[in-house]
């Protein structure tokens, strides 16, 4: 059982930074998912693990060894890589076995090793043909098996299913997962698929233009995102953001002189430039004249086919609300939201984190109720 | 370019008969000439239909050129370039590709301005090497005084001499350097993607073990592709073998003994044994195209990965 220990780690190409001191504990045994837009700096992150790319400064220990000086194959690290990177020449057999050749291990303990290895991804049948006369799916156990069969202390993925149809992504997945469960391997999964992450991370490390903004469980980053860039990054459709204050009138103040009844608002908060935020599927319709509800003008309309995201305008902001109902509606028509507090995200404006609101919200909460 | 009518098709076939013509004309010439007896070579205008003494033409020329010694010449020569040229380009073009150093755009401009420089170009100052191959050293003793110094010490006179005239190392080396290989596998390395290398560097292999058991495998069709084009021109030379080679007799090439078969001015004009010696000389490097042409188009053109 073996845990990565990341701290201050950074990474500098030229005059570039790439990754700004980066500090996380993954735990022994653990499947971590680093998730960020393409070119945040997850990929080299991982590949700083593995000993493919040099470390600016920081330190990375694997257990108990720092390998900041360690080639690759002494640090213990197996690596999957997004396109399989298998040898052409060499048969599936042969690509499975190469690491123990390597290592020089004689020749019939590493065929027992690659038959069972070979056997618990269902690639028996296959040993013989090269990659070239292999599917993308086949490929890609080929690619888990050969990173298996050295048991390896940590799995490293480089987004290894993104060359795979959405079908055969899922049934991968799930075949990582199990994988997972079976070995108990610590593994570091590179995506930049929500959806990926959600269904196989026990933790996500969210990453941004090089830096870590939020690292913690799926539902803890779903549920209290601790930036606006991780509020926005996570859900689809993505979080309904408006920019704007709140007024000491119990108002919050946004786009062309909109106003939102919210008077449950920490005072701490009052007359700050910040962003508020509902996830769409917390956004509900509420019939017209109840009260505090929120008019907006319907924009348009997605049918998703059991439920339709609506698009609506509310003074100059942009509303994203899923509905379930299915009464007509269309372009221009008047719509009502409202959304419980308790669902409300507050962000600040200049730094992008998260503000607390609990206490202000608790408290006014109670007196609605009153 | 998909065209379809007949008129397009007519003109296409023309156009490759036509070619074909061209290019197989003076082959049927040498082959027709070379099976006519003494008179018969000699009527105008010239038969273009073979005639029945191909094979006492080929004999009177082995003979007269002495060809099965210079064959076993040609070949040495031949074969000694083509593994030399793979091995050095293989080897400088894996360190160019994928070693990280300072000077490695310089080394890779320098191998490459020797494209420009074909052996014809800087025959005087090759042959000078060849006849002194360590003369560099030499010039690079005296200028510092040090072959003053151990002179005025030891009373010794330093000279270094390492004579390649008259050798197979001679004739085989100056034709060995050059960019054509190392331009051929430098293009072939960099169409292999980073993530193979980075791959078997998690599988734990070295560099050297990379090269021998993932690239050359790789590369085998474009090594026999090179092998091919190299077995081939260095068949072929003739300018410098003339020039390297006094020693005829232990030495020569065969192309140089064809310019022997050529009849004298004033001497009988047999061309047809001429060119029976020439069937003879062209046929090895026919051989290897034929044999190896499959993997000549494949090396060239596709990669299969």
């Amino acid at each position: 059982m073996t845990a990565i220990t990341l701290s201050s780690v950074k990474k500098r190409y030229q005059k570039t930074d790439v990754v700004h001191g980066v500090d996380v504990e993954i735990e022994s045994g653990e499947f971590v998912v680093i998730l960020g837009p393409s070119g945040c700096g997850k990929s080299t992150l991982l590949r700083m693990i593995a000993g493919l790319e040099e470390i600016t400064s920081g330190t990375i220990a694997i257990g108990d060894t720092v390998v900041n000086n360690l080639e690759p194959r002494e640090r213990g690290c197996a690596m999957v890589f997004q396109n399989y990177a298998l040898y052409p020449h060499m048969s599936v057999a042969q690509n499975i076995g190469y690491a123990l050749k390597v290592a020089g291990m004689p020749r019939a303990e590493r065929d027992a090793k690659v038959l069972k290895v070979a056997k618990s991804v269902s690639l028996e049948p296959y040993l013989d043909r090269k990659p070239g006369e292999l599917s993308g799916g086949q490929r890609q156990r080929v690619a888990m098996a050969r990173a298996m069969v050295r048991e390896p202390k940590v799995f490293l993925f480089d987004e290894p299913f993104s060359n795979l149809d959405a079908k055969l992504r899922v049934a991968m997945r799930a075949e990582v997962r199990s994988l997972h469960r079976g070995l108990g391997v610590t593994s570091v999964f590179v995506t930049h698929d929500q959806t990926e992450a959600m269904t196989l991370a026990d933790r996500l490390i969210i990453m941004n233009a090089g830096v870590v903004e939020q690292v913690g469980k799926p539902s803890e980053v779903y549920n209290r995102p601790a930036s606006l860039f991780v509020a926005d990054f996570i859900g689809s459709p993505a979080m309904n953001l408006v920019r704007g204050f709140f007024a000491d009138d119990g108002y919050f103040r946004h786009g062309k002189g909109g106003m939102i009844h919210l008077p449950t608002i920490a005072p701490n908060l009052l007359s700050k430039e910040v962003s508020v935020g509902v996830r769409p599927e917390n956004v509900r319709r509420v019939p017209a004249g109840t009260k505090g509800a929120i008019n907006a003008v319907v924009d348009y309309i997605e049918e998703l086919g059991a439920s339709r995201l609506i698009y609506a305008d509310v003074d100059g902001s942009r509303i994203v609300a899923v509905d379930s109902a299915n009464d007509a509606l269309g372009t221009g028509m008047p719509v009502h939201f409202a959304f419980d507090t308790a669902d409300l995200h507050v962000f600040s404006n200049d730094d992008g984190r998260r503000l607390d609101i609990a206490t202000g919200l608790a408290a006014t909460a109670a007196l609605i109720n009153a | 370019m998909i065209e379809r009518s007949p008129i397009f098709n007519i003109v296409t076939y023309a156009t490759m008969i036509l070619g074909l013509l061209l290019v197989l004309t003076p082959f049927w010439i040498v082959i027709v000439a070379g099976s006519l007896s003494l008179q018969e070579v000699s009527q105008v205008p010239l038969k273009l239909w073979p005639s029945n003494h191909l094979l006492e033409n080929l004999e009177v020329a082995w003979t007269r050129a002495d060809l099965g010694p210079k064959m076993i010449n040609s070949l040495i020569v031949a074969v000694g370039v083509t593994v030399g040229k793979i091995t050095l380009a293989a080897l400088s073009a894996f360190s160019i590709v994928f070693f990280n150093y300072r000077a490695r755009m310089l080394c890779f401009w320098l191998i490459f301005i020797t494209l420009m420089l074909p052996l014809e170009v800087r025959i005087v100052p090759t042959y000078s090497i060849a006849a002194n191959a360590l003369q560099p050293f030499q010039v690079i003793l005296d200028t510092l005084g040090i072959t003053w110094l151990v002179e005025t010490v030891s009373g010794v006179r330093v000279g270094l001499e390492w004579n390649l005239l008259n050798s197979y190392t001679g004739l085989i080396l100056p034709l060995v350097a050059t960019a054509t290989g190392t331009f051929l596998y430098r293009q072939f390395f960099m169409t292999i993607p980073d993530e193979l290398v980075e791959a078997s560097k998690m599988d734990g292999s070295g560099p050297l073990r990379f090269f021998f058991e993932v690239l050359l495998p790789l590369s085998r069709t474009n090594m026999l592709a090179l092998a091919t084009i190299m077995f081939v021109s260095s068949w072929n030379q003739y300018l410098w073998p003339l020039l390297i080679t006094t020693d005829r007799a232990n030495f020569g090439t065969v192309v140089m003994q064809l310019k022997a078969l050529i009849p004298a001015q004033n001497g009988t004009p047999d061309w047809n044994v001429t060119m029976a010696g020439a069937l003879i000389i062209m046929l090895p490097p026919l051989l290897v195209v034929a044999l190896m042409q499959r993997w000549f188009v494949r090396g060239l053109i596709s990669r299969d990965k």
